[in-house]
């Protein structure tokens, strides 16, 4: 037979769990505890609370450019669903996910107000930097991943990246490199619908991005983004296949950005405010507060005391902030981590500064 | 003459050279409806629609590569890095191929392109915004490298280097987009890639200088005059290649002490490149070292130590003073 069907291992399908009502589908529902189920919500209000407290910060010049997450909290599912070992290498709208991690607040802060201490890192987290050149992290958590295979270990390395970074090769090759070494790496595409002003239709012609996964023979799956135990069970079941050896995942996770890409980006030049609202009434964090309300778990008197709390957290680490930045404005630590030890030319370049900062006095 | 500043002045230059010439094409991320970051494109979508001015999806290394075919085949392409910062993913695609096609086809094939790019610091932004990393194109053979100060300066090289029959990288200072205004005549205007010129005349010190890094230069020119009595002669280079070493050398043989400012990293920055030239075709008429104010050998730091990082008016005064005094 000269042409015939070639059967290829793998569809793509589509998981969704709880609906924009907050009706829970019983036959998928991961069945997390009560305690995971209110620290997941938890930890979505308080990044919700924290990107408009940090909104404010901005427009009020306090801190500088950043990249607003509002409408994307349901990634702290795909936190959630990896363990502390598991590495985590990060765009830059991943913050939620990396409070989840264990990044101080106060650091989060300090970056964004331009102080390079905001880099600086707690012990143990196996959590990269943020990365900002789109695409270009996705790389590493296949070294990570190999590096666990490597030493034994039953971890994987998840990467998170956007619809955008869809488009650059590095993208390719970094599921490529996954595929061909079958190494424990998540890839969570969080399609936020908008790479700045391009819609997701004009930055691929394909129906979704989870199929780019067929190519590379790869598990692929599309979830609704919005809804976070679907999240969950998608990064659950593909961290569990790789740490069983199953080899890389492609998860997308259909979103979207409520907020402009970044505070220095003006969205209502390229978007409908239609198309906005639509998405408002599938807000991630609605939905999840319905289920857990029709559930039981809470009520108006539980919320009122989560969001008080969230406000004292938020403004004890506005004050950590504003203390440490002001203890911290040594320009010569411009020259700390340039590498390991100093080299003669930057010690040079530094009594220089040093001198000129004295004679500033 | 409207008064404009280099973000009106840009956009008038692919405008009209668009308007032109139908194989001037503009291609790269959010510089359609969006009109780009930073509006430089604003407005070129609806006038000349979707097949001149391409919202491309995010892929650096294919804009250039992209760029690149459409060259060959006899088109004019322009396209934009969203960042210079960002640019890197491209560099394989000019370096590999844009810069040597020339060579390598023997003449067959020319790459009439335009790549351009904001770059240098000073505007409070994240990572990867800020940086001044021009020598990494000006150290490839086969490529021109450019940078404008002002708005009209910055509308008559692009549209030299639009007409260039070799690839240009195309620099644009963001800290400069909106600082000021200047007259820029509707006429046509060019500016020959490879000039430099004179922006302060002055009989004691050269300062030579280029891009974002001008306006602290020129201030501290100023400053001098006022204060100290120092006459500086101020070059703007406006191309970093081919190198203008004419201009410079003429200036230093009169004023026989120099100082480089540049914002890009000291070591093998263009001020050593620059020194070297003074060395090889001045040296006899020297009177004190020349001095390089530049920015430090490290990644450029966050915004709260930005400052401390270039080379603003006081530590230009200071080598300025220094070399004098020597």
């Amino acid at each position: 037979m000269p042409i015939q069907e070639i059967d290829l291992p793998h569809r793509i399908t589509y998981l969704s769990i709880l609906d924009r009502e907050g009706q829970v589908d019983e036959a998928l529902d991961p069945r997390l505890s009560e305690e995971l189920l209110l620290k997941l919500y938890r930890a979505m209000v308080l990044a919700r609370r924290f990107d408009e407290r940090m909104l404010i910060l901005q427009r009020q010049g306090k801190i500088g450019t950043f990249a607003p997450v509002k409408g994307q909290e349901a990634q702290i599912g795909a936190a959630a669903a990896l363990e502390p070992n598991d590495w985590i290498t990060p765009s830059f709208r991943e913050t939620p996910v990396e409070m989840w991690r264990g990044k101080p607040m106060e650091n989060i802060l300090l970056y964004f107000s331009g102080y390079n201490e905001g880099g600086d890192m707690p012990e143990g987290l196996n959590l990269l930097p943020v990365s900002v050149p789109v695409g270009s992290q996705m790389s590493h958590a296949v070294g990570i991943a190999f590096g666990l295979r490597y030493r034994g270990q039953k971890s994987v390395a998840a990467t998170f990246f956007g619809d955008g970074a869809t488009s650059q090769g590095d993208f390719h090759e970094a599921m490529n490199f996954a595929s061909v070494y079958q190494l424990p790496v998540v890839f969570i595409c969080q399609n936020n619908h908008w790479a700045i002003s391009l819609p997701r239709s004009r930055q691929t012609n394909s129906a979704t991005l989870a199929q780019k996964a067929i190519a590379y023979d790869m598990q692929g799956i599309q979830v609704d983004g919005n809804d976070i135990l679907a999240v969950y069970s998608a990064v659950k079941e593909a961290a569990e296949r790789g740490r069983a050896g199953g080899g890389p995942t492609l998860i997308e996770m259909v979103t979207y950005r409520l907020s402009m890409h970044t505070t220095a980006d003006d969205p209502k030049k390229y978007r409908s405010e239609q198309e906005v609202a639509e998405w408002e009434s599938r807000d991630p964090i609605t939905r999840f507060e319905k289920y857990l309300t029709q559930r039981g778990m809470l009520d108006e008197q539980k919320i009122r005391s989560i969001t008080q709390e969230i406000k004292a957290e938020i403004s004890l680490a506005e004050q950590r902030w504003e203390e440490i930045a002001a203890k911290r404005i040594d320009p010569l630590d411009m020259f700390e981590h340039a590498y390991a030890e100093i080299t003669p030319t930057l010690h040079d370049q530094r009594e220089m500064l040093r001198k000129e900062l004295e004679e500033k006095k | 003459m409207p008064k404009m500043n280099m973000v009106q002045a840009l956009n008038m230059a692919l405008r009209q050279e668009m308007e032109k010439d139908d194989r001037v094409i503009l291609l790269g991320e959010d510089i359609g409806v969006d009109g780009g970051v930073f509006r430089v494109t604003d407005g070129l979508l609806d006038k000349f629609g979707p097949q001149r001015v391409l919202d491309t999806p995010l892929a650096e290394s294919t804009i250039a590569g992209c760029s690149i075919g459409m060259a060959v085949y006899g088109l004019r392409p322009v396209c934009e890095m969203q960042f210079s910062g960002f640019s890197y993913y491209a560099f394989h695609q000019m370096e590999a191929h844009a810069s040597r096609i020339r060579s390598r086809s023997r003449g067959r094939y020319g790459v009439p392109m335009v790549l351009r790019a904001p770059y240098g610091g000073g505007v409070r932004a994240l990572e990867h915004h800020s940086e001044s990393r021009e020598v990494y194109w000006a150290h490839t053979p086969g490529l021109k490298m450019v940078i404008p100060s002002t708005p009209r300066l910055a509308r008559a090289l692009l549209v030299s280097a639009i007409r260039d029959p070799d690839p240009v990288i195309f620099y644009e200072p963001k800290a400069i987009y909106r600082a000021f205004r200047e007259e820029v005549p509707e006429e046509e205007e060019t500016f020959p890639i490879g000039k430099s010129r004179v922006a302060r005349e002055g009989g004691n010190i050269t300062l030579i200088s280029y891009g974002a890094s001008l306006m602290p230069t020129l201030e501290a020119a100023s400053e001098l005059s006022e204060k100290d009595g120092v006459e500086c002669e101020v070059i703007d280079l406006l191309s970093l290649s081919p190198l203008d070493d004419k201009l410079f050398v003429e200036s230093v043989k009169k004023t026989g002490r120099a100082v480089v400012v540049h914002e890009a990293h000291a070591t093998y920055g263009a001020g050593a490149e620059i020194i070297a030239r003074i060395v090889e075709k001045a040296l006899l008429y020297l009177e004190a070292p020349v001095r390089r104010t530049t920015g430090f050998d490290v990644v450029i730091p966050l915004y709260q130590r930005e400052q401390d990082y270039l080379p603003g008016v006081a530590r230009i005064k200071r080598a300025v003073l220094e070399t004098l005094a020597f």
